[in-house]
């Protein structure tokens, strides 16, 4: 039997949920059609960092994009607490970027000037700070540290809890939500779309397309495009230990529960069932070298995951022009943009157009020009 | 609650509990140890503190996680008590410089 939706969501990550719980907060009619638990979900396979130091090198509306995010965030995280009960432990007191010997320090001061430049990008109020300044905030460092920057925007929060937050939000909301139903088509007619899975079809209205990496293949059936691709995460686990470290940095986090996780490699290899020790290695080796208490500390696992990629790194938000009412959506910050897509982009989908003076930088559109961007949306 | 067999004839191994001198036996991990003592020994765990004590004793629920010469979260009901062993019932989360 098929029902009508206002909005269908394909993909029910962190991505789709954040826009399903958005959709929902505005009194939307929403569904959202995820695949099953065996899902290759980035949403379980981030660092849950909400991160804004060194991102937007190349596209100055990315700056201005996630120092929107980190501003509503503490929003987000207390309307999730008010509505579910859940504490998704959001914490934004600042965090580093350290680097180890004098090598990496001047990259790093290079890089930092090269954002301050930057035309039209958002103060991010990033520094370099010397290794004696680093040691006030971060006492534990050891001595090969050099310094590191610092930006008083960045954070960290509990990017699982985030996750259950959000499906546990939408559901009181009255969205339904369908697990193994991943979409193999998108047709529109009669106004309306209607979209196949294995347990028959559902129609809707409109359709936003969050299904990470399978956004490739279905962006097309609605006149969108979405180039991007998968690449793979690594990250080394401890036992939980006291809190000893005050601020979240790129590489190392100390979550709430007070484990330790050490990440994040970046890789082509696409295989998330193995694991690539010597990039383990090199992480846990650095980690220590910036924390060389860490090395008593037990590892209790250590995991490989699949991240989504668009092309160029920034995120792409675009909506079809031959088939109205079609969106898509992708991105590598699900964590950090979480914010933005439970308030922004849900505003604007239930609305019916995309913002241009907030997203049209975003548009797929940008790829269609030969000189392909550079740039950090990562950090 | 627990008790130890009359007959048990194995040589005595001192150990150090929270400070306090403990008789163990030649023999004994130190859960074993720790629940032969007559004290409490209830770790509280590290998220909610609940309070546990060793439970499996094959290496497997890591409910035994102790404080052994000054080294956390170690494993009691596989560690093998030895002379002047120093122990600590642990409470809450490892300290990382332990």
């Amino acid at each position: 039997m098929s029902k009508e939706y206002d909005v269908a969501v394909v993909g029910g990550g962190l991505l789709g949920s954040a826009i399903a719980w958005g959709l929902g907060r505005l009194g939307k009619n929403a569904v959202v059609l995820d695949e099953g638990d065996i899902a290759k979900r980035a949403s379980r396979a981030n660092f849950a960092l909400v991160w804004v130091q060194s991102k937007g090198l190349g596209m100055s509306a990315y700056t201005g994009w996630t120092v929107r995010a980190s501003e509503t965030w503490g929003k987000l995280a207390v309307e999730l607490k008010d509505q579910t009960g859940l504490d998704v432990a959001l914490q934004q007191n600042g965090g580093f970027h350290l680097t180890l010997g004098e090598d990496e320090f001047a990259q790093r001061a290079q890089l930092v000037t090269r954002m301050h430049n930057q035309v039209g990008a958002a103060d991010y109020k990033m520094e370099m700070l010397s290794a004696s300044e680093v040691r006030k905030m971060l006492p534990l460092i050891g001595p090969e540290v050099s310094g590191g920057s610092f930006c008083p925007l960045d954070g960290h929060v509990n990017s699982l809890r985030t996750f259950r937050a959000f499906h546990t939000g939408l559901k009181l909301f009255g969205v339904d939500y369908f697990p193994e139903r991943p979409v193999s088509v998108i047709a529109r007619s009669g106004g309306e779309f209607r979209l196949s899975t294995p347990q028959g079809e559902i129609r809707a209205g409109k359709v936003v397309l969050s299904a990470g990496n399978a956004n490739q293949s279905l962006a097309p059936m609605v006149g969108l495009s979405a180039p991007m691709g998968p690449t793979r995460g690594q990250i080394v686990v401890t036992e939980r230990t006291m809190p000893f470290l005050p601020h979240p940095l790129t590489t190392i986090r100390q979550t709430d529960e007070g484990t330790v996780m050490i990440g994040d490699s970046k890789e082509d290899q696409l295989d998330d069932r193995t694991l690539n020790h010597s990039v383990s290695a090199v992480m846990a080796d650095r980690a220590q070298r910036m924390f060389p208490h860490l090395a008593r500390l037990n590892v209790v696992r250590t995991w490989s995951g699949i991240r989504v990629m668009p092309q160029d790194g920034f995120p792409i938000y675009d909506q079809s022009e031959s088939a109205p009412g079609a969106f898509v959506t992708c991105c590598h910050s699900g964590v950090t943009l979480a914010s933005n897509h439970a308030f922004e982009i849900a505003r604007m989908v239930a609305a019916g157009a995309l913002e241009p003076e907030l997203v049209g930088a975003f548009s797929a559109r940008r790829f269609d020009t030969n000189h392909a961007a550079t740039g950090s949306g990562y950090y | 609650m627990f008790k130890r067999f009359d007959q048990d004839s194995r040589r005595p191994v001192h150990i150090v509990v929270d400070g306090a001198a403990v008789a163990a036996r030649e023999g004994d991990t130190v859960s074993a140890a720790l629940l032969a003592s007559g004290r409490d020994v209830r770790r509280a765990t590290a998220v909610s503190g609940a309070p546990r004590l060793p439970y499996c004793m094959m290496g497997v629920c890591f409910d035994c996680l102790v404080t052994i010469d000054g080294i956390g979260n170690r494993q009691g009901c596989l560690v093998p008590v030895a002379e002047g062993m120093q122990i600590e019932i642990q409470k809450g989360k490892r300290e990382i410089g332990r």
